[in-house]
């Protein structure tokens, strides 16, 4: 069970502003389906190893060389898709 | 027109005799787009111009005399979490409503190498966290068998679009059943491939241990076709691998197919049990092997994925923090940064993609992440092991696609477990990696019913083989 000041807690880990009207509903969603998969605590899972990565790639490395020039090109795309930017840099509220 | 009924093969063919131009093809399906979409409302958005000038250069090279690709000029539809470069890419989500994609997906790399024509993009749910399209920020996307039913989802738009000869073939991207459902309840072909078979680069991430992008088409050797197309090791996506090439020789008659008790349960649709029963009986009589086997975590699968899937949810959706691109409020009424990023996703996102997000955070927050998290991937390990197991023992498993046929507006979207259930046949294969293609094998009171098979790891070609011959079997 999920209840509404979980439902606010989780909401701040995961920086999401939830209104009053959907704590409610969110913490009787979020109990139906927490509830659902409890289910898994009856299957043996003893000596299981879990499933880490679903790719049978292990440390898939690329050449350690110099970036092409297209990727300096879509860098400059990339700044440029953020709400402000100055001299190359992604400009945002002050931190501190 | 005849070239409805046409595969791409034949199309192609038609392009290299020059007995249609590439724009003549491209012109009708335009057409097609204009009479058609304004009630089914399977694309997003169209770039006519844009599709016109990739047909017109096909044109050129078939007047030149040069050798034009199996896909050049063949007009698709994509959908809208696939990046085409210098087209919006919204994922139909509020946060990405004016997201001009600053680069090509691998896929569409390869598509436009081959001079395929883009139509449009597709309809889907938000981030494709849906079953049925109906979580689209912007429209609902209609059933073209029946108006007042959904067409499936996540990709409801792209197999909406395939099932209204609206395009000869769509891409989709297939999480937990995305590309499978929609193809069943539409009446299309729909390929999962195998994990890591296609690149994923420009892929609009959902959870990204089980999301593959695949085609959604007419035929099965079509979806064979766009498959040979995409698949590949691209540098640019370190799961994909290079693709083993292995020989198929087997036909359906010669197969030993495996049919797993634990996808007839109970309350799924009896109608659609009878209509898959009765399809294996006919595989049966035309000399396939049939062998009834275990696969005894598939009840697990989809708890397994609601924990594993909204976790990598959690974590994809963090780069919606209205800095770096997308909706934002950074220059308008927040003063300070937390209030730019809860501000920022509050307009943006929808309803059931925040519960995800919860829902990934919740499980892997301090003191739940054993409980959870850890035993989830625990369970997946079993159930990728109960495919392994049945595998030495079949050539190939056949199964129903969804448990229903296509279900009514609204029917699911207030119980948040009903709307899950839906998924409960095509979840397992994301879990363990298998690809599974479903092809349309019957209809209820008009609404169409999907055969899923599913093959080992890199079999795609078992499928279509398989495939192929179950559709001459029943035409």
């Amino acid at each position: 069970m999920i209840d509404e000041d979980q439902v606010k807690h989780i909401a701040s880990l995961a920086r999401l502003k939830v209104s009053d009207d959907e704590i409610g509903k969110l913490s009787k969603d979020l109990s139906a389906v927490l509830d659902y998969v409890k289910e898994l605590n009856k299957v043996d899972v003893s000596d299981v190893s879990p499933t880490l990565n679903a790719s049978s790639s292990e440390n898939v490395f690329r050449d350690d060389d110099e970036p092409d020039k297209q990727d300096a090109e879509l860098a400059k795309k990339l700044i440029d898709s953020a709400p402000e930017n100055e001299d190359g840099y992604i400009k945002v509220k002050s931190i501190l | 027109m005849e070239i409805l009924s046409n595969s791409i093969r034949e199309i192609h063919e038609k392009l290299k005799k020059k007995e249609m131009s590439a724009l003549e093809l491209t012109d009708f399906f335009m057409d097609e787009i204009k009479s058609k979409d304004k009630d089914i409302k399977a694309f997003l958005s169209n770039d006519f111009s844009e599709a016109k000038k990739q047909a017109e250069k096909v044109d050129l090279a078939i007047k030149n005399g040069n050798e034009i690709s199996m896909l050049s000029g063949i007009p698709a539809a994509i959908k809208d979490n696939i990046l085409i470069d210098g087209i919006k890419a919204t994922a139909s989500s509020k946060i990405l409503e004016n997201y001009v994609a600053p680069y090509d997906a691998t896929v569409i790399l390869k598509l436009k190498k081959q001079d395929s024509v883009f139509l449009g993009k597709t309809n889907m749910d938000e981030f494709a966290m849906g079953s049925s399209t109906e979580n689209s920020a912007f429209f609902k996307t209609k059933n073209p068998n029946d108006l007042s039913r959904v067409p499936g989802g996540s990709s409801g738009g792209s197999a909406a679009a395939v099932a209204s000869n609206q395009c000869v073939f769509a891409l989709g991207s297939d999480t937990g059943g995305s590309i499978r459902q929609p193809a069943s309840f539409c009446g299309v072909v729909g390929l999962k491939p195998t994990y890591g078979a296609v690149s994923r680069y420009g892929l609009i991430a959902m959870a990204s241990s089980l999301d593959q992008i695949g085609p959604l088409t007419k035929t099965v050797d079509d979806a064979r076709v766009v498959f040979e197309s995409i698949k590949g090791k691209d540098k640019k996506d370190a799961t994909s691998v290079m693709y083993p090439e292995k020989l198929q020789e087997k036909g359906l008659k010669d197969l030993k197919i495996g049919i797993p008790k634990e996808y007839f349960i109970e309350g799924m649709d009896k109608k659609v049990e009878d209509v898959i029963k009765n399809e294996i009986k006919k595989m049966e009589d035309a000399g396939a092997k049939i062998e009834e086997i275990d696969l005894p975590h598939t009840k697990d699968a989809l708890s397994v994925y609601y924990v594993i899937m909204p976790a990598e949810v959690s974590s994809n959706m963090a780069r919606y923090d209205g800095i770096k691109y997308g909706f934002s409020t950074h220059k308008s009424d927040s003063e300070d940064l937390l209030s730019v990023y809860l501000n920022s996703r509050a307009e943006g996102i929808g309803p059931e993609v925040k519960k995800r997000m919860m829902l990934g955070t919740y499980v892997l927050s301090a003191g739940y992440y054993d409980a959870y998290y850890k035993r989830a991937q625990q369970v997946r390990t079993k159930i990728t092991e109960d495919f392994k197991k049945a595998f030495s023992k079949v050539d190939i498993i056949a199964t129903p696609t969804t448990p229903t046929t296509a279900f009514s507006f609204g029917e699911k979207t207030e119980d948040p477990l009903a709307m899950y259930l839906a998924d409960i046949f095509t979840v397992p294969i994301n879990l363990a990696g298998v690809p599974a293609i479903s092809v349309p094998c019957g209809k209820i009171n008009n609404m169409p019913v999907g055969l899923q098979f599913i093959a080992p790891w890199f079999c795609e070609e078992t499928l279509f083989k398989a495939g192929e011959d179950y559709e001459k079997l029943i035409s």
